[in-house]
This record gives structure tokens, C-alpha cells and sequence, in this order.
């Protein structure tokens, strides 16, 4: 079963949605800011958006298609959606929550399916109770069996895990995960985090102002970011113009130096000119900080700075470094700690060639 | 104590919250999740009797049920006598004129389920009915009993409609408000003072268990 899709749909003034996707089974991430598009295109293709124009088949059933005037109403088209919110009844039981799509069955064989899918998404223990007196993680499970025990030929997730901590979404990952594998049908996982997209994506579609802007592996589309929209999406907190100093061939770098300020850094090499402007993205995790400066690294950036601030982050501390420009970089606590950082104090940061990457500023289309 | 007014007015003011249910569950739905330009239309003409004075309705009801209106002739011949100054004509009446009072409540209540868990069961394969009937008539339960409360009230306590459409025939038309004004304007004042403890105490009753028994809403708490 393959999802075959395609969208155009007005949102606004100079803002069209306007994609083309294709999801083979398996979890394909749609990945992008708010306001991206992401949950409209969600929505055309449940039915609950009505696209301008478009079309839309899953395997072989056309559920849209403009042309042709085929609009399959919601409650036709089989395919499963998972609010953000979990969007459970509340004033019923888990258990009829997730019987509730299969009320065409008897109530023996889908009391049957509710007890094996509540075991797998392991809600055996809670069934009984209404969505209000079980935790957020539950509640999401909840919703994502009564998705699935009706055996849909889609399933969408809009956010599904947005708004749970970290321990409990890594667990409802995996449960997602066993439950993809268990299931040749396309899922399309709605998402800004880019940690989602690294962990459970399979494919991963990046979604800007309501188009497509890249698509590949998530490792493809997220590691070498060509766009700076991309670069702030895929967690690179460090983009800077910059303009290209001097080319290196031999040694297949060159140097750049960050725009209105005299800091340069050694980056990969490209095509760029001397004199040509291009931009860096460069991860704060990939920065690391010293107290004193360096000697007899590899590493050929090595910047010297003040610390300006220094807080943290659910378990990361984030720390922002003047060093002619403005660098945000990533700590542990224990980092911070053992070398007594405060803010006014001068450090130096070390930055690795391949950790800048150079991206392009103007979006492309695929 | 004017019993038969009394009874009379109860099987008035039951059969109009009845029927009133039935129309404005579909009314109200229509109303709230319509996507038509026009419904501000049809919500005014169902809100107008908040605002119209009752003789002003009861006048226009009046000439609609006599018999030179078609209304009025098709009623003389289905049933043989003329609409106006009957029980019936008094029920066609008080639903018009609490139509508002039923139809607000649900309305509201039906505005006020979350869009996403509609949603959610037409995504599940639900029809448009059984959406109805198993999300949103159950988590609008409390508007719905409102509108109820709120019409049957409302039809005990009407006066200027009645007198209009229905006069003052014992058995027939006589309700308790003009029971009460008629035995004022006989000065006779004991008895009016009981039919009104009577009133006073039935409303009384009817609010406190409405707002005793009304349960919290269903909201389920935020996610954790």
C-alpha cells in the first residue's frame, strides 16, 4: 500500500499549500516549523481540509480527486488519525475509546481486538478507566490503538508526542515503531522536533511556507542541511553569513570570515569564489569550550570569546559566547561545573572544519 | 387553589419542552455547524420572541391561526375547528415563543464540544448520526437539559401569548398565570396568593435541582 498525493490548497494570502508526496508503508516524517503546512496537508488527506485542487490515492483507491469530482467523505476513507491531543471521548471508558471504530463487528470479537491491541500498547491494566484519570503518555496510547485496532490503509500522527516528556516519548516511540513493523501501511508522522525525525523516520519530507523543500533519508535530508530554513529546523542553532576569504585547494578547505565581524573559520571547501557570500550552520553540540587556551589539537578553529550567558535547558545547558559573533553552544551540567563557567568569563571555542557546514540560503525545489 | 389551571398549564408546558426537544436538537446542530452564509438569518428569526413583546407575537399568531390565513383554513379542515382559543393553538404558540429558549442552550453546548473529537469519529468511520448521538448529544448533555429546564419554565410563566392566542377558557386555555391574574382582577386575592406559592415554589424546586445536580464538565485534564 503506497500513499500517492497531491495538494494544492490556499491558507492565505500568499500562502498556498502546494505538495507532492509519495509515502511507500513505513513512517515517513513530514518535518517543518508551525505554520508550515504540515497539519493542513494532515488534514486534506483524512478528509477533514477540502485541498483547491489535488488528488489523492492510497494503493488503488482514489479517495480525491479534483478533476474528477471524487471527494470519499472522512468516515469512507480508512485511514487512522492520531491528534495531538490524543482527542479521546471523555466521557467513555479506554475501552470503548478503542472499540469505537469497530462497531460494525460483534461485541465479542471486538472486545477480543480491544484486549490485543491494549496488550501490545500495554493499557491491559487501565481499560476501564476515562481518558481524564490516566497520564498523558496513556492517554496517547490510547489513541494510537483506537487508530489502529480499526486496520486502517493510512495512518496519520499529527504531533502525537509533542506534548510529553522525553523518557515517556522515547517508550511511545518504540511502541510506534513495533507497531510499523507490524503493519506494511504508510505512516506519515507530523513533526518539528528533529530528534523524532532521526528516531523513528524512515523517510523524512521537509515542509516550508506549504512546500516541499527536501526529502531523502533523515540523515540525508537533517546532517547536510543546503538551506538555512533546513539548517534551523535540523538543530543547527549557528547560522551565519559569511563571506569566502581565501580557497585552500590541497588542503580542501577555505576560509570564511562570519559578516560584520573580523572571527574567520575554516570550513569544507566548494565551489564558492573568493569574495562570494555564503553561509555556515555549524550544531552547538559540535562546539566545545575550553577555559584556557588550547594546544596541540587538530581542530583549526579555535576562537577566543566571553562567556555572556549560561542557563539551562531542560538536561542541556545552553551556553551564548561572543567571539565576535554570536555562538550558542551546547554543555552537559557536569561540564559547566568542572570548569567553574560564569558569565564575563573569557573562553576559547574549538570548532571542527567538517562541523561547519555551508548551506544555501535560497530554498530549491525537488 | 385553581387545580385544573394548574394541571392544565403541566400538560401544556411538558408537551411544548417535548416537542421543543425534537426540534431544536436538529435546529441547534444546523445552526452551530453549518457552514451556509445565511444562518444568521434563520438565528435571528429564531431569536426574534426574546425580543418581540409577547402581545406582538400573539397578535401576528392570532391572525395567522384565524380562518381567513391559510394556515387557519388548512387547520379548520383537517381537524374541523379553527386553531385559535384551543389547546393546540396555545401549544403552536408557546413553542414559537420558547423556541429561542430551548435552541440557545443546545446550541452552545454543541459549540462548545471539541471540533477534534468530532473529528476523531468520523475518522473512526462513524456517520454523521452516530457522531451525534454518541459524541456530541452526550458531552452537551448539561445545554440540553438547560433547554429543557429553561422551555418548560418558560411556557409556565407565559402570560401575554396566551391571553392573546388562547383567552381565558377554563379547562382549555386557562393557564395558571391567568388564573392568577383573573382571580386579582376579581379581588380575590387569597386565592391568587395561593396558585402563585404554588408557582413560586415549583419554580424554586426546578432551579435548585438544575443547578444541584449539574455535574462538572467532562473536560478530560490537560495532558501531563
Amino acid at each position: 500500500m503506497t500513499l500517492d498525493v497531491t495538494v494544492n490548497k490556499r491558507l492565505g494570502p500568499g500562502f498556498t499549500l502546494d505538495v507532492a508526496l509519495i509515502a511507500p508503508p513505513g513512517i515517513t516524517m513530514l518535518f517543518g516549523a508551525s505554520g508550515s503546512g504540515k497539519t493542513t496537508l494532515l488534514r486534506c488527506i483524512a478528509g477533514l481540509t477540502r485541498p483547491d485542487e489535488g488528488r489523492l490515492v492510497i494503493g488503488d483507491r482514489v479517495l480525491f480527486d479534483a478533476k474528477d469530482g471524487i471527494d470519499v467523505p472522512v468516515q469512507d476513507r480508512h485511514v487512522g488519525y492520531v491528534f495531538q491531543q490524543a482527542a479521546l471521548f471523555p466521557h467513555m471508558s479506554l475501552r470503548d475509546n478503542i472499540g469505537y471504530g469497530l462497531h460494525r463487528l460483534g461485541a465479542d470479537e471486538r472486545q477480543a481486538r480491544v484486549a490485543t491491541i491494549a496488550e501490545s500498547f500495554r493499557i491491559s491494566e487501565i481499560l476501564d478507566r476515562p481518558p481524564a484519570q490516566v497520564s498523558g503518555g496513556e492517554r496517547q496510547r490510547a489513541a494510537l490503538a483506537r487508530a489502529l485496532v480499526t486496520e486502517p490503509s493510512l495512518l496519520l500522527l499529527d504531533e502525537p508526542l509533542s506534548a510529553l516528556d522525553q523518557t515517556i516519548r522515547s517508550r511511545i516511540m518504540d511502541d510506534l515503531r513495533r507497531a510499523n513493523e507490524a503493519r506494511r501501511i504508510p505512516m506519515l508522522y507530523v513533526t518539528h522536533s528533529h530528534h523524532e525525525v532521526y528516531t523513528l523516520g524512515q523517510q523524512a519530507v521537509v515542509i516550508d511556507t506549504g512546500r516541499v523543500i527536501a526529502r531523502g533519508t533523515p540523515h540525508e535530508v537533517l546532517d547536510r542541511p543546503e538551506q538555512s530554513v533546513l539548517a534551523n529546523l535540523a538543530g543547527f542553532e549557528n547560522v551565519f553569513d559569511a563571506t569566502v576569504v581565501e580557497r585552500r585547494e590541497r588542503a580542501g578547505t577555505m576560509e570564511c570570515r562570519i559578516e560584520g565581524t573580523p572571527t574567520e573559520l575554516e570550513v569544507p571547501l566548494n565551489s564558492a569564489a573568493v569574495g562570494a557570500s555564503t553561509r555556515i550552520a555549524i550544531r552547538a553540540g559540535d562546539i566545545l569550550v575550553g577555559n584556557e587556551e588550547p594546544r596541540g589539537l587538530s581542530a583549526r578553529n579555535v576562537l577566543r570569546g566571553r562567556l555572556t550567558d549560561v542557563s539551562a535547558h531542560g538536561p542541556t545547558m545552553v551556553a551564548v559566547v561572543e567571539a565576535g559573533a554570536r555562538f550558542i553552544v551546547h554543555l552537559t551540567p557536569s561540564g559547566v561545573e568542572s570548569l567553574h563557567l560564569k558569565p564575563g568569563d573569557h573562553v576559547w571555542l574549538i570548532v571542527k572544519t567538517y562541523s561547519c557546514r555551508i548551506v544555501a540560503d535560497t530554498p530549491w525545489h525537488s | 387553589m385553581d387545580w385544573q389551571a394548574i394541571w392544565l398549564t403541566a400538560r401544556l408546558a411538558s408537551l411544548v419542552s417535548v416537542i421543543l426537544l425534537v426540534i431544536s436538537l436538529p435546529l441547534a446542530h444546523w445552526l452551530t455547524f453549518s457552514r451556509r452564509r445565511w444562518t444568521f438569518l434563520i438565528e435571528s428569526l429564531v431569536s426574534l420572541p426574546l425580543v418581540l413583546p409577547p402581545t406582538v407575537l400573539g397578535f401576528y399568531l392570532l391572525m395567522a391561526m384565524g380562518s381567513r390565513s391559510p394556515l387557519g383554513r388548512w387547520w379548520m379542515e383537517w381537524t374541523g375547528h379553527p386553531l385559535a382559543f384551543t389547546f393546540e393553538g396555545l401549544v403552536v404558540a408557546s413553542v414559537l415563543y420558547s423556541l429561542p429558549f430551548a435552541v440557545q442552550p443546545i446550541a452552545t453546548a454543541f459549540a462548545l464540544v471539541d471540533p477534534s473529537l468530532r473529528e476523531a469519529s468520523a475518522t473512526l468511520g462513524a456517520s454523521g448520526l452516530r457522531t451525534f448521538a454518541r459524541v456530541t448529544l452526550p458531552l452537551s448533555i448539561e445545554g440540553v437539559i438547560a433547554g429543557l429546564v429553561l422551555s418548560f419554565a418558560h411556557t409556565v410563566g407565559e402570560f401575554g401569548i396566551v391571553l392573546m392566542v388562547g383567552g381565558n377558557l377554563p379547562g382549555i386555555t386557562r393557564t395558571v398565570s391567568i388564573s392568577i391574574y383573573d382571580r386579582v382582577q376579581a379581588l380575590e386575592y387569597q386565592q391568587a396568593n395561593q396558585t402563585a406559592l404554588v408557582l413560586l415554589a415549583f419554580a424554586l424546586l426546578v432551579l435548585t435541582a438544575v443547578y444541584g445536580l449539574r455535574r462538572r464538565p467532562w473536560a478530560a485534564a490537560p495532558i501531563a
